[in-house]
Parts: structure tokens; sequence; C-alpha cells
């Protein structure tokens, strides 16, 4: 039977990166449009900390691979000890989340399979060995129906496009195997994190996001943010100018969100901020200039101030409670 | 320092892609095209490197002879020389790190430095094929602390910094919730996210010097690579576009129609 290897993602803090769920179920829906069996893995210094979270998520089985060299991530040791796992149990499909680690040690993984790869899918199509991918290019402005040809395929899931897998109990088998670890030329020298108390932006249900429109000042934005309980993102130009943290930026470089509501307030809405999140539920654009192509993708717009707008929009909605 | 620099050729980001009606490609006719952006920020890197530590910054692009474009483009930036691998026809990764690889030990620089992604295919995978092939570490997503309005960008001081030693790379990463710092041994491969720094403009006479810089040309054959695809492109096809919006005329309509009809709120 043909094998799906999913690899699940631990952040810093020890917890299990949500993103991974939505790659599981991508895993899932391969697996039965292939006819196969649907495998974890997780690796880390404590892998085992998750993996109960992972064990009811239709999967035959979830591998853990603990090793201390690899408490902090490094694509050079972790995509040796992710191939070595995928050549054991023969797999046919390597699979895993489009986060920034995602990004980084997928492609690692397929070099060191001699393996073609298709980043970002956003369907799976066909069945049995006719299996396709579909992707996006051109910053969202094409989907391309592609597909792979060496034996073994490898993939990143756009999160957005499939629902997360339930998480918590369940029938997978939870194995335990010594990662082969390979000695790195980098060494990790620290990692800073940008703490917030709101929601993920990639998970959260309400995004509110600014532009050059703020001209930097983001009190409003995050006043609304609050009442809200939503993430704040922001356009390529406010994260260039330093006014707030890179990781915000949303867009074809930056990351992919599909709230149900998403605020856009002093965004033009170019084709590379679009990109970004043409897939959330209802879009509402605040802008100036009636002409903004914002207003293209825009469920609800205003034309107006954005400082006059959003103070108003948090009075109005706290009525609402 | 010798840095080798990748240019591939790209639609302009201004341009509308159209995809072709029967879906075997995109609509050709008035399109721009221009160095990768990521492309363009690696060989700033790669030029505020070599004025810092003395070197040699040598560019590479793979395709057919328009490319030379792009090439000259980097060359007027200020870049030493070029490398051009002569290929027509769709390549993959495995095909492009194999074709960079082999570039790479003819040429054995200290760094490699190229974009975290093509702007048209949107991979974000080439750099790390290639460190892989190489045996080489990898540093992605290349960003700086401060930001693009920062004294050390308008100094142009580059983000990547060579340890005490000059046997390694300090790299500062963008990455989920913060920035990661790695330390590369030398020779490694970078790539380029968009916050690393603001690229130059070519000025008139880098563009002129431009003209008369050494371009080599080569090809799979001569670097010894079989470039067959392992990727089939079946179909493309446009998104669906959104339902058209309406606008409304204030906060009190917005927020009657988040919640009554939306149900958003
Ligand atoms: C390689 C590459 C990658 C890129 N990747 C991304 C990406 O991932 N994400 C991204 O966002 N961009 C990306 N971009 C940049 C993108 O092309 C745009 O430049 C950027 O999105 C513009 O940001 P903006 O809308 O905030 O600014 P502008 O385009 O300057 O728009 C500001 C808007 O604010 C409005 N405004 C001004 N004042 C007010 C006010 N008081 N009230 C209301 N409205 C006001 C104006 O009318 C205007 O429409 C990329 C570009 C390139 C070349
Ligand atoms: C319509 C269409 C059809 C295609 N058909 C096929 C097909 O049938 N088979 C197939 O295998 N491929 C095909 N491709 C090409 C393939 O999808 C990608 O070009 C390839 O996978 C590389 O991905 P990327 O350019 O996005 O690289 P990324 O990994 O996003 O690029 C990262 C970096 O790699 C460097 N780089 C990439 N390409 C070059 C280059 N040419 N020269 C110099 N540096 C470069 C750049 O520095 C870039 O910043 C097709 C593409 C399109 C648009």
């Amino acid at each position: 039977m043909p094998i799906v290897l999913i690899v699940a993602e631990q952040q810093p803090d020890g917890n299990l990166r949500k993103a991974s769920l939505n790659a599981i179920s991508a895993g899932k829906q391969l697996a039965d449009k292939a006819g196969a069996e649907l495998h974890l893995v997780l690796l880390g210094k404590e892998p085992a900390k998750v993996a109960d979270e992972l064990k009811g998520s239709g999967a035959k089985a979830v591998h853990l691979g603990a090793a201390a060299e690899l408490e902090h991530y490094l694509a050079e040791t972790y995509a040796p000890a992710i191939a070595a796992l995928a050549q054991e149990l023969k797999a046919d499909y390597v699979g895993m989340a489009s986060t920034a680690q995602g990004k980084d040690l997928m492609p690692r993984v397929a070099a060191r399979l001699k393996s073609a790869m298709a980043t970002d899918i956003t369907a799976i199509n066909g069945s049995g060995a006719d299996v396709t991918f579909t992707r996006p290019m051109w910053a969202g402005n094409v989907f391309a129906e592609v597909k792979l040809t060496t034996p073994v395929k490898v993939f990143t899931v756009r999160a957005t496009e499939f629902a997360a897998a339930a998480g918590g109990q369940g029938a997978a088998e939870v194995k335990t195997f010594a990662p082969k670890v390979e000695a790195s030329k980098t060494k990790f020298v620290e990692f800073k994190e940008v703490k917030s108390a709101r929601p993920e932006l990639t998970e959260a249900r309400v995004v509110i996001s600014g532009g050059r429109g703020t001209k930097g000042d983001f009190k409003e934005i995050e006043a609304l943010a609050d009442e809200l309980g939503a993430a704040v993102g922001a356009s390529r130009a406010v994260c260039d100018a330093g006014w707030v943290p890179n990781d915000l930026q949303v867009g074809q470089t930056g990351k992919v969100v599909a709230p149900a509501l998403y605020i856009a307030a002093g965004i033009s809405g170019a084709i590379q901020h679009l990109a970004g999140m043409k897939s959330s539920k209802t879009i509402v654009a605040i802008n100036k200039d009636a002409e903004a192509p914002i207003f293209q993708v825009a469920d609800y717009g205003i034309v107006a101030d954005l400082f006059k707008v959003l103070p108003e929009l948090r009075q109005e909605l706290a009525k609402l409670k | 320092m010798k840095i080798l620099v990748t240019a591939k050729r790209v639609e302009d980001p201004e341009s509308k892609i159209k995809v072709k009606p029967d879906g075997t490609g995109i609509v050709q006719e008035g399109l721009k095209y221009k160095i990768n952006p990521f492309d363009e920020i690696g060989v700033e890197e790669g030029l505020r490197l070599v004025a810092k530590h003395q070197g040699e910054v040598v560019v590479v692009s793979i395709g057919g002879k328009e490319v030379q474009e792009q090439l000259r483009h980097a060359l007027a930036m200020g870049a030493h020389r070029a490398v051009w691998v002569n290929h027509t026809g769709p390549l993959d990764q495995l095909a492009i790190a194999g074709l960079l690889q082999k570039v790479t030990e003819k040429e054995k620089p200290d760094l490699v430095i190229l974009g975290k992604q093509s702007i048209d295919d949107d991979q974000n995978q080439v750099g790390q094929y290639l460190a892989e092939f190489l045996g080489w570490g990898q540093a992605t997503f290349a960003s700086k602390v401060e930001s693009l309005e920062s004294e050390q960008e308008k100094n142009k001081v580059p983000a990547v910094t060579l340890t005490a030693d000059g046997k390694a790379v300090r790299v500062v990463r963008e990455v989920d919730n913060g920035l990661a710092t790695l330390e590369c041994q030398l020779p490694a491969v970078v790539t380029t996210d968009l916050r690393l720094n603001q690229p130059r403009y070519a000025s008139l006479p880098g563009i002129m010097k431009a003209k008369s810089k050494p371009i080599e040309e080569l090809t799979p054959a001569k670097l010894g690579v079989d470039v067959t695809p392992a990727i089939q492109v079946l179909k493309l096809s446009s998104p669906p576009a959104r339902k058209a919006g309406i606008k409304v005329p204030d906060v009190a309509a917005l927020v009657d129609k988040l919640h009554n009809e939306a149900k958003v709120v």
C-alpha cells in the first residue's frame, strides 16, 4: 500500500503548530485519493509532548524521533532524519504545512530524495497513481495543475485551503525511532520571538490589517483588534518601514490568511497583497480613494478616512454586545 | 569574498498576468520582464559584502538569450562578471539546482545568494535544493534586524555579517513569530527576503560599464546535467473571481451588513 508521510511541526515553545493539522487533513485527503496509508512524523528534543494531539487525526501511525541535537530546528539536521524515515517507510508522498519551517525544510528533504516538489498546494485531484496537485503561481493570478513524476513526491500545503484535522485521542499507533542525526555546518544562535497576546495571524477568525495609509499609527487598528479579539496584519509597505514586525506581512511573499472577516484599512490592494487574503470569507475595505483596487475584492467598502472610521466602528461594534 | 548570485528573468511584478484560453501558458503580449526582485536584493547584498571585504560578485542566469538582459542589469548594478547557462524550455527545480551546483563547483564561491522565491512560479525551493546538493549549510529568508529606513540601510551596511575568524556568516532570518539567527560555516547558501536591503539603481556609468563586462556562456550539456523535467504542468487556469461587493455610506450601514447579512460580528 502506498504511504503518505506528513511532517508535523513543534513551535519553539513546544506546542504543536496548528497549521500541522491542516497539512494532516490534506495528507488524509491525499491518502484517500491515492489509496494510501497516512503516517505522521514529528522530530525534536521532546516530540512526545504533543504526540497525543496527533493520535486522533486519522493516521495509521505517528513516528516520534527524539534527539537532543534536534532541540533547535535546522534544515540540515531535520532533512536527513526525515528523508531517512521516508526511505525506511518507502513513502510515496512526503508533505508538510507551508509554514516558514515547511518552506525551509521540505525542498531540502526533496533534494535528498532526488524528488520533485510542489509548493503551497491548494487542491488534490485525481486518484490512484494519477493524483495531481493544484498550486498558485504569479501571486495567485494563476493556478496550475501539476503532476510530479519522481518516485517520491514532495509538497507543502497551503493551510487555509484544507480544514484542520481533528486532534486529540484516537487510534494512531505512536512509534518512536532513533533519528539519523548528521553533523551540521550551521549553528543555531538565537530566536527572538515577537510576543503577542493576540491570536495567531493565520489562525484568527478576524484579521485587521493596516497599510501605508496608517502612516505607521496602528493605535486604532489595535484598539479595534482588541474589541474583536482579532489578529493584526499589514501590507509590505508597513513592514518595510519597520512600523510593525515583518511576520505580520500578508501577501504573496508573506502570510496567507483566510479569516471569516478581513478588514483592510489604508491598503491600496496591490495584487501581491490580495494574494494573501483573497480567500477570506468577508472582506471590508476602508480607503479614502474610491478607485483603490482593494474595493474590487471587498464585500463591503467604505470610502473614508480610516482614522475616522476605525474608532466609530469600534464604538458601534461595542454596542452590539 | 567571492559571491555567486542568481538572476532569474521574470515578468514585471506590476504586469497583469492572464492565462491563455487553452490553459497552456500565460498571454505574453505586452508583458515586461525584470530581474526577480529577490535576486536584485541578492545582488545588492553581494555588492555590499564585497565593498566591505573585497572580492567579486558573479551573477548567473539560466534561460534563453533574453536572460542576458537581466545579467546586464546585475552587471550595471556593479556585479563583476556573469555566467549564462543557455537553455530554452521548461526546467524544474532539480534541473535548475543541478545546473547551479555545477556552476558553483566551477566558480568555487564562498557564498551563493539566491532569492527566496521567484515571483512567477512562486516555488521557494531552489536555494534549499542547491544547499543539499552541495552539502552546504543554508540560511533562507535572510533579513535584518534594523528597518529599511534605518541608518544601517542608508549607509549600505551588509546585513549578512562575517564572523571574527572570517570562516562563517551570521544571518538573521524572517520566520514565523520572530527572527531566528544562524551561523553558517562558509561556503554556504543564503536566500533573500524582502527586508534584507533596498537595492540600488543602476547608474548611467554603471550601465555603460556593464556593456563591456564579460558574460560566459555555458549549456546543460557542457555542465553535464540532464534537465529532463520531472514536473508536468498539465493546465493553467484563472482563480474564480470574487463576487463584486458594494460600497456602504457610513459605519452604521457597515455594522448592519456585517451583523445581519454576513453575520460575522
Ligand atoms: C516582489 C514583491 C513582493 C511583494 N509582496 C507583497 C506582500 O506579500 N504583501 C503586500 O502587502 N505587498 C507586497 N508587495 C508590495 C505591493 O506591490 C504594494 O507595494 C504594497 O502592498 C502596498 O502597500 P499599501 O497598500 O499599504 O500602500 P499603498 O499602495 O501606498 O496604499 C496606501 C493606501 O492607503 C490609502 N490611504 C491613505 N491615507 C488614508 C487614510 N487616512 N484613510 C484611508 N485610506 C488612506 C491610499 O488611498 C492608498 O490606497 C510586494 C511587491 C513586490 C515587488
Ligand atoms: C507555464 C509553465 C509551465 C512550466 N512547465 C514546466 C514543466 O513542464 N516541467 C518543469 O519541470 N517545469 C516547468 N515549469 C517551470 C517550473 O515550474 C519552475 O520554473 C521551477 O520549478 C523553478 O521554480 P521557481 O523558479 O519558482 O524557483 P524558486 O525556488 O521560487 O526560485 C528561487 C530562486 O532560484 C533562482 N532561480 C530560479 N530559476 C532560475 C533561473 N532560471 N536562473 C537563475 N536563477 C534561478 C532565483 O534566484 C530565485 O530567486 C513551468 C513553468 C510555467 C510557468
